[in-house]
């Protein structure tokens, strides 16, 4: 019993430590890093750095970027999921069982398999460089189809749809007055997912953006290659890259389990 | 002319409309999942095996079939191999701990707790962190001369270790940032599975007198075995494809030898960090060979997850 306790209490410290660790030496000089033992404790350089860090490289645009992108793909995701999840859940057409498989289906594939060819695409398009690069592919995905078609064919009564029927909606009317409103808890769920994992996003932000519009991963890429000594630095940018997403994990955590916890299984 | 052949006519052109809605609308619902993924999923796929069988680089205007040139190519080169190599060692060490660490975890947190959502919280949180994060972090962490596990690891008469230098030493700090970042999020999943075993199982064996491990290996496991099936796939594709973590590795633990070949002697380049180099650092952007590189490993990936699966499918626990 209490071992079970210690142990928990055990890897939550080390689940944290990297954390509390990275805002010590971001609050700290490069001279404090090369002591042994290392410092444990913060100091009080924390927001000279972080200007430092302005100064090196472009982290306000990265910052909007990174907004801007992983905002308008989480509320693109949220309603394309949802239209594609309440035609899966509740709507009868030939084939529908058919294309649910093929969209679970292609979770299964490594998206990095056809990162050139999507590289050739975006040259062809001339979106390298911009972030239309970064939001257009990813408006909808399969994962949040299957997520919303599974809530939605458990958490809509068929007979409120069948309500709206008799009172002459069409399909489209039902979807806007009520699938919508259902679908609200488990969609802001998803778009919580959604903004986090575009916000954490590296590869293919590196591979097509060019680094005087960063987004905030790519910037961060850039402060570790260029400077290779100064840990503090990098660990500044880090600690504001991080520390927003860390903030709205912490008010909504319990949410966001919930959804994994349900999402992931049925798989 | 009277009212009624009007309201008759404009009945049936909304019941045609009706009719429409019903039967044309779903396929609409889920056109933008379909027409996105076959333009920025399936095509590139395709276009990518049709790449692979030219000379192909982005500087020269013309493209050579050369079929299976770029294959066979591939097959001779000892980077290539090297890469192979790096990624199921990776994978390895990265995996089976973190899983085994997950399955118990989950077992832990699966009885009445105190501060149930705290310690789910903590344990999400590495997930949270953006890999660039973990990896910067990590970096500081596993230096050489002041790096924190090494000052840890003197205590105990460990000398110095250069991690980013070895083979295998890169290999399990690559790892280490892995399981941090992943362990707790397959427990999550190992714990929403355990949830819907029935309680009575448990009842039943702990008046049996069965120990809290016996119960694990003889009713938790047996119970849960399509979810493991799940994780052990979804890790597997994951591993196979490791990019990120030895590409800032290199940068940021200064080992030089620029940021796409895993190390000064290529000890940690992955098969993916491989056809980046290829596709993108390499000075002559071969895109041909790129691609080629990247079925095979796709190839590799299928039978790496396919033996899993079979090995996986096999897993009874303790039931004897």
């Amino acid at each position: 019993m209490r071992l079970r306790y210690l142990t928990l209490i055990a890897v939550a410290f080390f689940s944290a430590f990297p954390l509390y660790y990275s805002v010590v030496v971001a609050s700290r000089h490069n001279s404090a890093l090369a002591q042994v033992p290392p410092p444990l404790l913060p100091g009080g350089n924390l927001l000279a750095n972080v200007a430092r860090v302005f100064d090196t490289v472009p982290f306000g645009l990265a910052l909007v970027n990174s907004l801007i992108v992983a905002g308008s793909i989480s509320v693109a995701v949220m309603f394309f999921s949802t239209l594609a999840g309440f035609a899966f859940a509740k709507l009868r057409f030939r084939g529908r069982n058919a294309m649910l498989v093929i969209t679970v289906a292609t979770m299964m594939v490594p998206a990095q398999l056809g990162i050139i060819p999507l590289y050739m695409l975006m040259v062809k398009l001339e979106w390298t460089g911009t972030t239309y690069a970064l939001i257009v592919p990813a408006l909808v995905n399969a994962f949040g189809v299957f997520f919303m078609t599974q809530y939605l064919s458990r958490a809509l009564p068929t007979e409120l749809l069948e309500a709206g029927r008799v009172d002459g909606c069409s399909t489209w009317g039902l979807f806007w007055h009520v699938v919508l409103p259902a679908a609200r808890p488990a969609a802001a769920v998803l778009g919580m997912l959604t903004f986090m994992s575009a916000w954490n996003d590296y590869f293919w932000p590196l591979v097509v953006l060019n680094p005087d519009n960063p987004t905030v991963q790519v910037a961060l890429s850039t402060l570790a290659s260029g400077y290779v000594n100064d840990y503090v630095l990098g660990l500044a940018g880090t600690a504001i890259g991080t520390l927003p997403l860390v903030a709205v994990f912490a008010l909504f955590g319990k949410h966001i389990i919930g959804g994994i916890m349900q999402g992931a299984v049925k798989g | 002319m009277s009212a009624l052949p009007l309201a008759v006519t404009r009945r049936r052109r909304r019941s045609v409309r009706h009719t429409l809605d019903l039967r044309v609308s779903p396929y609409a619902y889920v056109a933008p999942f379909f027409l996105l993924f076959c333009a920025f999923g399936l095509f590139p796929l395709v276009y990518t095996a049709w790449v692979s069988l030219h000379e192909w680089t982005l500087l020269s205007d013309t493209q050579e079939f050369i079929g299976l040139g770029n294959y066979a190519t591939l097959l001779a080169d000892p980077y290539f191999w090297n890469a192979t190599f790096n990624t199921l060692s990776i994978g390895v060490l990265s995996t089976v701990p973190q899983l085994l660490l997950a399955i118990w975890l989950a077992h832990l947190l699966n009885r009445r707790l105190r501060f149930q959502t705290l310690f789910r919280i903590s344990l999400l949180l590495p997930n949270v962190t953006s890999v660039v994060a973990v990896v910067v972090i990590f970096s500081q962490l596993f230096g050489r001369d002041f790096g924190l596990i090494n000052w840890v690891l003197s205590w105990f008469g460990v000398g110095t270790v250069d991690w980013a230098a070895g083979t295998a030493t890169s290999h399990v700090a690559l790892s280490v940032m892995i399981m941090w970042r992943w362990t707790g999020y397959n427990a999550l999943i190992f714990l929403a599975a355990m949830q819907a075993v029935p309680r009575e199982l448990y009842e039943a064996a702990t008046i049996d007198g069965a120990s809290g491990f016996r119960q694990l290996r003889s009713i938790t496991i047996p119970m849960i075995r399509p979810t493991i099936i799940f994780v052990v796939i979804v890790s597997t594709i994951g591993a196979m494809q490791i990019i990120a973590e030895p590409m800032l590795f290199g940068q940021s633990s200064g080992g030089g030898g620029g940021i796409a070949t895993g190390g000064p002697d290529r000890q940690f380049q992955t098969l993916a960090l491989f056809v980046y180099e290829q596709g993108f650092a390499n000075s002559t952007f071969d895109f041909g060979y790129a691609s080629a590189a990247s079925w095979l490993m796709f190839l590799a990936v299928v039978i790496v997850a396919g033996i899993n699966f079979l090995i996986s499918r096999r897993v009874r626990g303790g039931v004897v």
